[in-house]
């Protein structure tokens, strides 16, 4: 199993498994919260029948409350689809920033949990390269897993793009917790599988709190 | 009186729909969206049971119940879990939660669990004063140091 492919494999899985059972830990809670608020307004018809006036208001901001809710449960769906899809081809032409952006609502709960600010510092503008979708987005999130951690007090953490003529670059900033993380730790296995997968490369910059990852923009093998 | 329930959960729609359910069936409700606030408000007051979320952004679920257990022993405490799993309840109650529940659930279990929970709790709290007042009947005086 720790041939390449074998150590590819089980990462993807492990990934695929956190991130799918983090969007049904999120779409359990918005069941939770229709359930309550469903059974609050049989609540509310039920004391209307015995003769308490029904306020139209109320009705109407439970209403809203439901709607907002599916709203949510409907981008989360979107999301874990768009994820589902990022293995239907082995190359593809991909926005660092589209990529970026699934990948922090797809985690955000992660970082909730840890109390780390996500605070994407790139431009609207689109950056393209050409790689394996599903590589890209497992080495992605095995760096955001480490930065998050890497925090320190700080608790924010920057993501912040650039390009040039072949590369495309990420920057992990505000690490101020990065001298005090296992150095033989980061990158494991499984992070120098997905960069040999996609021919990328990283550097630990201490003094600048930051790690910067750098990708080809075609860089699969 | 009323049954005093502190429900703790970081999702704000569920928290204001449940308490105001609760409170429609006669309990009397506080809130909290966070752990820590969960604790201060445990400091403050006291409460006949805790609707506890396992899993909240800062200090979690099961480490409120330690904290809890630690400064209201007699508080129970009713684990809520968003998990299909049920790992992270039964750690609960190894810790000493009464029960748990998996959201969403049905508010009238919830209500049951809560009357049980309260009965428990209160069944407790008499046997300790019964405690006490043989105590006092037997060794007045060692009750006095004690006091």
């Amino acid at each position: 199993m720790n041939t390449k492919c074998g150590i590819l494999g089980q990462t993807g899985l492990q990934f695929f498994g956190r991130i799918t059972a983090s969007i049904s830990h999120e779409i359990k809670n918005v069941l939770a919260v229709l359930n309550e608020n469903a059974g609050l307004l049989e609540d509310v018809v039920l004391m209307a029948e015995k003769g308490i006036p029904l306020n139209p208001e109320r009705l109407k901001g439970l209403a809203g409350t439901m709607g907002k809710q599916i709203q949510r449960a409907d981008g989360i769906v979107e999301n874990m689809n768009r994820f589902a899809h990022a293995v239907d081809e082995k190359t593809k032409e991909i926005d660092i920033h589209e990529t970026l952006s699934l990948l922090f609502a797809l985690t955000r709960r992660f970082a909730d949990m840890r109390g780390v600010t996500l605070s994407p510092a790139y431009k609207n503008s689109s950056i393209f390269l050409t790689c394996n979708p599903f590589f890209l987005e497992n080495l992605l999130w095995c760096f955001l897993d480490f930065a998050m951690e890497a925090t320190g007090e700080g608790r924010e953490l920057t993501i912040a793009t650039e390009e040039n003529e072949h590369a495309v670059q990420i920057r992990f900033e505000g690490l101020k917790g990065l001298a005090e993380k296992d150095a033989e730790a980061f990158p494991s296995e499984r992070e120098l599988a997905l960069m040999e997968a996609l021919d990328a490369d990283f550097t630990v910059e201490q003094g600048k709190s930051r790690i910067v990852m750098a990708i080809p923009k075609k860089g699969y093998r | 009186m009323k049954i005093r329930v502190l429900l703790v959960d970081d999702e704000k729609d569920f928290v204001d729909a449940l308490a105001e359910r609760l409170f429609m069936r006669n309990y009397d409700v506080t809130v909290a969206l966070r752990g820590e606030e969960a604790l201060d408000k445990l400091r403050q007051y006291n409460f006949d049971v805790v609707i506890l979320d396992v899993r909240m952004p800062g200090i979690d679920g099961n480490e409120v119940l330690s904290e809890i257990k630690r400064i209201k022993p007699l508080t129970e405490v009713i684990m809520l879990t968003g998990h299909a799993t049920v790992e992270s309840a039964i750690e609960g109650m190894k810790q000493g939660a009464y029960d748990y529940l998996i959201k969403p659930c049905e508010t009238e279990d919830l209500v049951a669990k809560i009357n049980r929970a309260f009965e428990k709790k209160a069944e407790h709290e008499e046997r300790i004063r019964e405690a006490r007042v043989k105590e006092i009947i037997s060794s007045p005086r060692a009750a006095l140091r004690n006091a």
